[in-house]
């Protein structure tokens, strides 16, 4: 074998997690990637534009497209999911809107779980009414109302592996398996799972869509998004002409025919990002990839951070239910010990009695918690969603989504756990009418 | 399912891109819409001599067109194939007669009887890959549109 050739290896995940996407810079030798701040490139010759501007060649044009920087933060997560590739974008929503841009037009239908984001909900609603598509939400919970919201015109089903902020775990290989008999894709948010956890890819899903702001950026300073495929998805089986027709929108090329697997990617990039135009920054992509390098220890300590928070809170009497799915007597065992064996995650609500004022009190109570919208930093994050992230949901929706009046949200960080549960004290004296 | 691995091992890959110089593309058409004129281009534009084998085609990117591999007048490195898979066998005996050194077959095109005619006759057999694609992931620039290349190295490379 020359020395020239690249050795082939099934690194393990940690490797990958610090390598995949980064090889050391031609030009300087650089060995970290370098931060790419520019918006566009020069052409070697016209010959060479127009072979990247044909999709013929592999090569830049302009940042609104694709960036090295970027591409590395691609290529290393799509590595770390079991994807042929990824596309970044702006924000998490960014992402998973344009992925639905590419494969729907009007008159079709999507099913979507009743447990997601809230964020999520709200944008799923908006597209359908933008794009005339119909929506229909279901219990993720249960595989038969997956099955039973499928028709003709359904395109697309989505849910996320660990619902914001119910907990719910998805059966991924029972919805998979109505999606592909359906003849339509599986789309699943990683975001909360992260692929240290779960790598819905290996279960049947076929593309996967990240808010890498949480804890793939692991430290709460930038927003961004990606779309993982998984290339195993067939948009020539006669529901995709939107992905398997010839283009107008690109003189005429037909993506799935010309890239085979590569061909949702490919217009995902070069059609959906290049004109609806919401890419990520090369300098948070390198926040991203940094973030990155060391997800696996992190994802291991907000893990087990969130497990003894949660053990500690399911004790109390003043609290009436913990939602975590990792609890050994939880409804979501078998399916944690099946999809999450390394842990479900370190975000989870639980649920006060008193209602809407005792979760704002205990949220009054607390110093160390952040109260802020997100989840995924290093630093632990509270939230009452009631108030906050869900408040644009009637009842119905908020119950439908798991949340109830006192129900509290917390993203466990990386902090000493003790010291975690000496802040929760505090949140609940001051519920209790004793705190300062 | 025929197990491919065997005609998928990145080490023999990796020897053929970098030992062929010049590429008969079976089934290469003129459309530039299609899978087999982005193969020709690429390949052309890196370097590889590319001889169009085609009998529906006078000429494509520049470079005459021949009926049949048993037509082209002079030594061909690798053979390329983007046809159905039943007219791979035919196609393996032509390219053991000619002299390849390898027998490539582009995504789809499935023959282990094929495969088996090629190799017996001393040709390496790349199958259900893409010529682009592969020579993109290991000496090419794959990675600028966020593939994942499975390529994970240390070692700085040339400019």
């Amino acid at each position: 074998m020359s020395d020239d050739y690249q050795r082939i290896r099934e690194f393990g995940f940690h490797t990958r997690a610090v390598h995949a996407g980064a090889r050391p810079e031609p030009t300087t030798g650089a060995r970290a990637v370098p931060i790419y701040q520019t918006s566009s490139y020069v052409f070697e010759d016209p010959e060479s534009a127009a072979a990247y501007f044909n999709l013929q060649e592999y090569g830049n044009t302009y940042s609104r497209i694709m960036n090295p920087t970027v591409a590395a933060l691609e290529e290393r997560l799509a590595n770390l999911e079991g994807g042929i590739g990824a596309v970044a974008f702006a924000s998490g929503l960014a992402a998973q809107s344009s992925a639905l841009f590419t494969m729907l037009v009007p008159g079709d239908h999507m099913v979507a779980s009743a447990a997601l984001y809230g964020g999520t909900v709200t944008q799923l609603k908006h597209l359908a009414r933008k794009l005339s598509v119909e929506l229909t939400f279901v219990d993720p919970d249960s595989p038969a109302d997956w099955a039973g919201a499928v028709r003709d015109e359904t395109r697309v089903l989505f849910a996320e592996t660990i619902g914001n902020p119910g907990g719910n775990v998805l059966d991924i290989k029972a919805v998979a398996a109505i999606a592909h008999d359906a003849g339509v894709p599986l789309l699943v948010d990683n975001t909360f799972a992260t692929p240290y956890l779960c790598r819905p890819i290996e279960w049947g899903a076929d593309i996967v869509v990240h808010s890498v702001t949480k804890f793939i950026g692991g430290h709460g300073t930038s927003i961004g998004g990606a779309v993982v495929d998984s290339g195993e998805f067939d948009w020539s089986n006669g529901k995709f002409a939107i992905v398997a027709d010839p283009s107008p929108a690109y003189h005429g090329l037909a993506f799935h025919e010309t890239f085979g697997s590569y061909g949702y990617l490919m217009k995902l990039r070069a059609e959906t990002l290049r004109d609806l135009g919401g890419a990520m920054s090369p300098l948070n992509a390198f926040l991203f990839m940094q973030g990155l390098e060391t997800l696996p220890l992190r994802m291991e300590r907000h893990v087990s951070n969130a497990m003894t928070v949660a053990g500690w809170l399911s004790e109390r009497d003043d609290v009436a239910g913990v939602r975590h799915p990792g609890l050994p007597d939880g409804p979501y065992a078998p399916l944690t010990a099946k999809y999450l064996p390394k842990g479900a995650g370190a975000v989870f609500c639980f649920d006060l009695d008193g209602g809407r004022e005792a979760g704002q009190d205990f949220i009054r109570g607390v110093r160390l918690f952040s109260h802020l919208a997100n989840v995924g930093d290093a630093k632990s994050l509270i939230i009452h969603p009631a108030s906050t992230t869900h408040r644009q949901l009637g009842d119905d929706e908020l119950a439908a989504a798991g949340i109830g009046p006192g129900t509290i949200r917390l993203s466990i960080g990386i902090e000493d756990p003790q010291d975690l549960i000496w802040d929760l004290e505090q949140g609940f004296a001051r519920m209790h009418g004793n705190g300062t | 399912m025929t197990d491919l691995s065997a005609y998928q091992d990145p080490e023999v890959i990796q020897r053929v891109l970098h030992q062929a110089r010049t590429v008969a593309i079976v089934g290469l058409s003129s459309n530039v819409l299609r899978a087999s004129n982005f193969v020709g281009f690429y390949a052309a534009r890196h370097g590889y001599r590319v001889i169009p084998v085609n009998p529906r085609e006078e000429e494509v990117l520049g470079e005459r067109s021949y009926p049949s591999l048993s037509d082209v007048p002079e030594p061909v490195d690798l053979v390329d194939v983007f046809r159905a898979p039943d007219a791979v066998p035919g196609i393996a005996r032509e390219a053991v007669a000619t002299g390849a050194r390898a027998l490539w077959l582009q995504f789809g095109v499935i023959s282990p009887e094929g495969a088996e005619i090629a190799t017996g006759g001393g040709l390496a057999v790349v199958m259900d890959r893409c010529f682009k694609i592969e020579h993109a992931r290991y000496i090419g620039r794959m990675h600028v549109l966020g593939f994942d290349t499975g390529v994970i190295s240390a070692r700085r490379q040339a400019p």
